[in-house]
This record gives structure tokens, sequence and C-alpha cells, in this order.
């Protein structure tokens, strides 16, 4: 018998029993349904911490001032302001650190009230340099960003993030307007281009002022050089190690430590940030994934129930087939291509499911599913296994009948 | 039935060289059963040769062992011991596959249930021993159409046999032990379940079949049917209690 033959046969026989085998292949589908979806939840999870990451800046080095040790207490990273401005100055000469592309100090001060007449907004002020805008990878709206010279006379001016914008002054351009902040008038300069939220902080809620007028007029204060973070760019994706090592040597020179248990200060990177995130991630996805295997397990013991079922109840069709010339690998295939046509059909199912799923569900949920091509095609081929694979003891039961004890039955 | 020529033609018919080789040769066959340490001989020695062409009936009481003789027949079942050859091939020592493949080409099987499968039509049924040996759908089609047209059956083609009467529907039996034009049409009680005007419907096929030059060997209990032969082989305990010619249709 050809192998195209067999096929129709399975195929007439699952359709003379439409009811079973769609309860049959309902247990595939809800496995496979589940596997995509659990993969597209891992897969949308990361993808939307590297589009986060992405949104900070690319190649980004973090670098936090180090603990302060107070009575014998010792404090959490940043808890001792190790970190100058004349830091930050080094790091950004091209001769000691070619790998460093820009360098942003950065001094924040949380909560602040903005005022615009009776309009007001409570947000961060961060204190920088001209280099953050290239450093963050970010761009304006309109406007123009802060300048050496506003560094330098530490000028009251602001630029405002778009939704910050937006708050205090409408659909009125506020480039040349002022906001007031503890009865100090500040001209807005320029206006941020949007950039969405990491996991963190709201990029578009934010006012930059030159580092100096945050230090000095807004956080005041005994040491006006001190610096909370200092964000890193390496010149490339490839010289991030290299920023790194140059960022490390430049700091431990300066503050005259070497090992790393007297290190004053830490270095994050973008990567690192990216594999904390993920590996909580990918611990979920394997949880569900899990969930996922047992309930395609669940399914792949159904076909064999179901089979097992088939075989016992069409004895008598087994054995006038062996009767007519049917051999026994003849039977197995039919019933093996039964069992895998089964799983295949659940299979398809479950993966237009698990789109449908992906679909809808992110309206409900905040997380997005990501649909990947391989995982699909894998999850499909996995049905066509699992229906293989319970359906090979049926298949055998069926083929080991005798004829003559298959056509008795009744 | 002058467009059914395959069908009407027996393989081995007179202008064979081999017209004198017999369809069945059974050689001091024995049939024991063993449960346990208790042994059973259904079949005891029995030897018979039958050749084409001829219409034999095989009679028994229930337990006669003629069920057994017919499996071993049938190539359903083989032998413990002893030699059959059918059409000159020796199955005695054959393995699964090849006795598949010899009940395939060889024997066109007529059971007492008709044993149809509900969910094909008349035609995907006569068909199904043609599927077995490979034979391209087309010339499958054709072939079951002609099987069905000679079985009086033709404007049925498409009928599921729950749609078919008791007569029909062992009639698409028949065409079906036809199809693959078979050394031996084996029938075992094929008029068992049907009723007295669909049994002499029937019996009128096989009377056919065998005024073609077709070999058919047909097991039943009734005499009436077994009067429709040309021979009767009575069956006793195992063993051949009687074989002669009952003079009757030919």
């Amino acid at each position: 018998m050809t192998w195209s033959d067999i096929l129709a046969n399975s195929w007439d026989a699952i359709r003379s029993h439409k009811m079973r085998s769609a309860l049959t292949s309902l247990g595939i589908l809800i496995g496979i349904a589940a596997v995509v979806l659990t993969v597209g939840l891992g897969q949308g999870a990361q993808q939307k911490v590297s589009n986060q990451l992405n949104a900070l800046g690319g190649n980004l080095l973090i670098v936090s001032p180090g603990s302060s040790t107070t009575g014998g207490v010792r404090g959490g990273f940043g808890s001792a302001s190790t970190l100058t401005m004349a830091d930050a100055t080094a790091l950004s000469s091209p001769v000691a650190a070619p790998n460093i592309g820009g360098v942003a100090p950065i001094l924040q001060a949380t909560s602040k009230e903005l005022d615009n007449g009776s309009t007001n907004w409570t947000t961060t002020v961060v204190g920088t340099t001209s280099s953050w805008l290239s450093v963050r990878g970010r761009t304006l709206a309109s406007g123009r960003f802060i300048s050496d010279a506003d560094q330098a006379s530490a000028a009251a001016v602001t630029v405002l993030a778009s939704s910050t914008a937006s708050q205090l002054f409408g659909p009125v351009n506020p480039v040349g307007q002022y906001v007031t902040i503890s009865g100090t008038p500040y001209q807005v300069i320029g206006v941020l281009a949007s950039a969405g939220s990491d996991s963190t902080t709201n990029l578009d809620d934010q006012a930059i002022m030159p580092f100096s007028t945050v230090s000095q007029r807004i956080v005041g204060g005994t040491n006006r050089t001190s610096v909370q973070t200092i964000y890193v760019k390496a010149a490339s994706a490839s010289q991030l190690a290299g920023a790194y090592q140059e960022t490390q040597t430049i700091l431990q020179n300066r503050h005259a430590t070497s090992s790393s248990s007297t290190t004053d200060f830490s270095i994050t990177t973008q990567q690192s940030v990216l594999s904390t995130t993920s590996s909580v991630d990918s611990t979920l996805t394997t949880l569900l994934m899990g969930a996922a295997a047992l309930a395609l397990l669940v399914g792949g013991i159904g076909v064999m129930n179901i089979m097992l079922v088939s075989v016992k109840e069409r004895t008598r069709e087994i054995g006038l087939r062996k009767a007519l010339g049917g051999t026994p690998t003849t039977i197995r295939r039919q019933f093996l291509s039964e069992a895998s046509m089964l799983g295949l059909t659940g299979g398809l199912l479950g993966v237009a499911g698990g789109v449908g799923g992906a679909l809808i569900l992110p309206h409900f949920i905040s997380n997005p599913i990501t649909i990947s091509v391989p995982w699909v095609l894998i999850s499909i081929a996995v049905a066509i296994v699992i229906g293989v694979g319970f359906g090979v003891y049926p298949a055998v039961r069926a083929a080991r009948l005798s004829p003559i004890d298959a056509l008795r039955s009744e | 039935m002058a467009d059914a020529p395959t069908l009407a033609r027996h393989p081995s018919s007179n202008t064979d060289p081999a017209a004198g080789q017999p369809v069945i040769e059974l050689e001091a066959v024995r049939k024991v059963y063993r449960t346990g340490t208790i042994e059973f001989e259904a079949v005891r020695n029995v030897s018979l040769v039958i050749h084409p062409g001829e219409y034999v009936a095989i009679m028994g009481p229930s337990g006669s062992g003629k069920s057994t003789l017919m499996n071993i027949l049938g190539c359903l079942d083989v032998a413990t011991s002893g030699r059959y050859l059918l059409a000159g091939e020796d199955v005695s020592d054959m393995d699964e596959d090849q006795l598949a493949d010899v009940r395939n080409r060889h024997i066109g099987f007529v059971f007492q249930q008709f044993n149809l499968l509900p969910s094909l039509s008349a035609l995907r049924n006569v068909e199904l021993p043609l599927a077995f040996a490979a034979v391209p759908r087309e010339e499958r089609r054709r072939r079951g159409r002609l099987a069905l047209e000679r079985v009086g059956l033709g404007d049925r083609l498409t009928h599921r046999p729950n749609e078919m009467s008791g007569g029909q529907q062992q009639r698409v039996a028949v065409a079906r032990a036809l199809v693959s034009d078979p050394a031996l049409v084996l029938a075992d009680e094929p008029t068992g379940n049907l009723d007295s005007s669909a049994t002499e419907d029937v019996l009128e096929l096989f009377g056919e079949l065998h005024a073609q030059g077709r070999t058919v060997v047909l097991i039943t209990h009734e005499a009436e049917v077994a009067e429709r032969a040309q021979r009767v082989i009575h069956i006793r305990d195992g063993a051949v209690a009687s074989d002669g010619l009952t003079g009757g249709t030919r």
C-alpha cells in the first residue's frame, strides 16, 4: 500500500469519528497553544527589556559611587558621594580613554515642584552637561540643549522632557517661557523628543539643567562637585569592554584604590542589567514551559488512549485488512499516520490558538507577546512527534493482532 | 459479462500450460492447539487436492475442524505440520508478511458477516485488495467498477454498506473477492446471515462464477447450500469423512 493511500485511509478514519478526533486533538491543541504563548511571553519580555535598554542609549556604562561607612555601619553603593566632576572630566579625555565616546555626570533632585503661573507639576530635575544628549541617545523636539557656556555660568535654563512640557504648558510651545522652582525662574530653552519609559523611570518626565545650576541653586549643600552617577558611553558596541577597562583604571588611579575591596565606585553595564532581567524572565518562562510540557504530555496520553480504544473498536476492520493482504507494516503505518495526523491537527490548531491569544491577550495584560516563526515550527514538529510517539504502542498492538481472532471479534 | 474479460477468465484456465497444476494441494496437514499441557488436534492428517475450476463445498458440524481447515486454506493460519501448496506456491513456512501477500494475490474472501468497511462506498470497499497490492488509483477504480458491474451492482457504486440490503452487501463482498482476479474464491458461510431469497441470489452468483471457470471453495453447514456445489467434502473430528461429486450444477 502506498503512503498516499495510507494517509487517505487515516484521514477517512479521523473524519468518520469527528467528535472523538476533535477531543483528542484538543489535548494537543491546549499544550501547543500554551507553548506558543509562554515562549511568546518570554520573548516579548526580553524584547521589551532590550528595547528599554536601547532607549537608555546604547553601549552605556553606569558608574555609581561606592558605599560609605558611618560609625561602623556600611551603607550601600551610592550612599557616599565619592565621584566628582573631576572624575567625569578625566574620563572624557580622548587620550587617556580612547574607547570612551562620551561622558555625562548626573546630579538629580527628585520631587521638585515646577510652576508655570497657576499650573504646577512635580518632577525630577537632572543636572548634567552638554554631552548628555548623545550619551543617552536622545534628540530634541524643539529649541536647543544646555551648552558648556550654560554649565560654566550655572545659567538658570532648563530643557523639559516632552510629558513635563505638555503638563506645564499644554499645547503652547514652551521654548522661551519660564518655569519657577522655589521662586527662582528658569528659562525653557528646549524640549526633548519622546523616548518612552524604562523599567524604573518615565524618560519623558524630567527637567534637564546644567550640572552647575542644579548643584548650586537646587541641591545646595557643601560639596558642590560631587556626582551621583556618571554615564559613560563607549565609542562603539565593540569598544564597550575597552571603555569598561579605561573607566576602571582611570577611576582607580584617581581614587588611589587598586583592589576591588577598597574600590569606592561600581560600574554597571547594560549587558549586566539585561542579563539580570532576562534571567528573571527565563526562570518564569522555564516554569511556564514546564506547565506547557505537562499539558503536552497529558495530550499525548490522550492520543494514546484514544488510539488504543480505536484499535479495540476496529479489531474486525484490522482483521479484514489483514485478510485482504494488509501486512503488519501497513497496519502499523496506518495507525501511526492516524495518530500523527491527530497530533498535527492539534498542533496546527494549537498554533492558531496561540497566535490568536498573542493577538488578544496584550489588550488585557501589560506584557507584550512575540510570536517567533522558528518556535511555531518547532511546536508543530513536537505535536507530530507526540502523535507518533504515543501512537507507537497502539499501532504495534494493532499490527500484532491475528487476522483470525480479529475477524471473529464482535 | 462481455465487458469484463479479466474477470471472466480464470488465470489458470485450460490454455495455461500448467493447467494440470492444482489450486490447492494439502499433504498430511495437521493443526494442533496447545493450552497449557492440554493438546487438541483440530485438523488431523488431511490430504486434499482441488483443481482449477472446481466448485467445492466443505461441510461439517461445528467443532469438526472445518473452520480451522478454512483458516489454513485461506492462509490466515499455518499448519503445525504437513505441506500446503496454493497455486503451486508452498505456503507452509511463510512468515506473516509473505502470507499477507499470498492472500492478496491468490485468495478472494467472502465472509458470513460481509465485513465491509461502513465508512467507505461500495466501490472503495471493492478496491481495497488492489490498494494493498499498490495498484494505481485509476486502474483500481476501473477494475472495481467492472467487478461491481459483474455482480449486478453497477448502479450502486457510491452507496455505503448501510444503504444496501444484506444480499447486496454480500454481492459487494463477492465483487471484492473477484477484483484481484484470484486463483481461489474462499467463502466462509456466505449465506449464514441472509434470508432465503438473498441466499438464492448469492448462490446463483457462485454458480455463475463456477460456470465461468473460477475455483470456488465454500464452507457451510447447510445441506441445500452444499448441494449447489460440484463436489462436497465432509469433515468430521478434524479429518475428511467423505469426498465425492454431487452430480450438481455441472
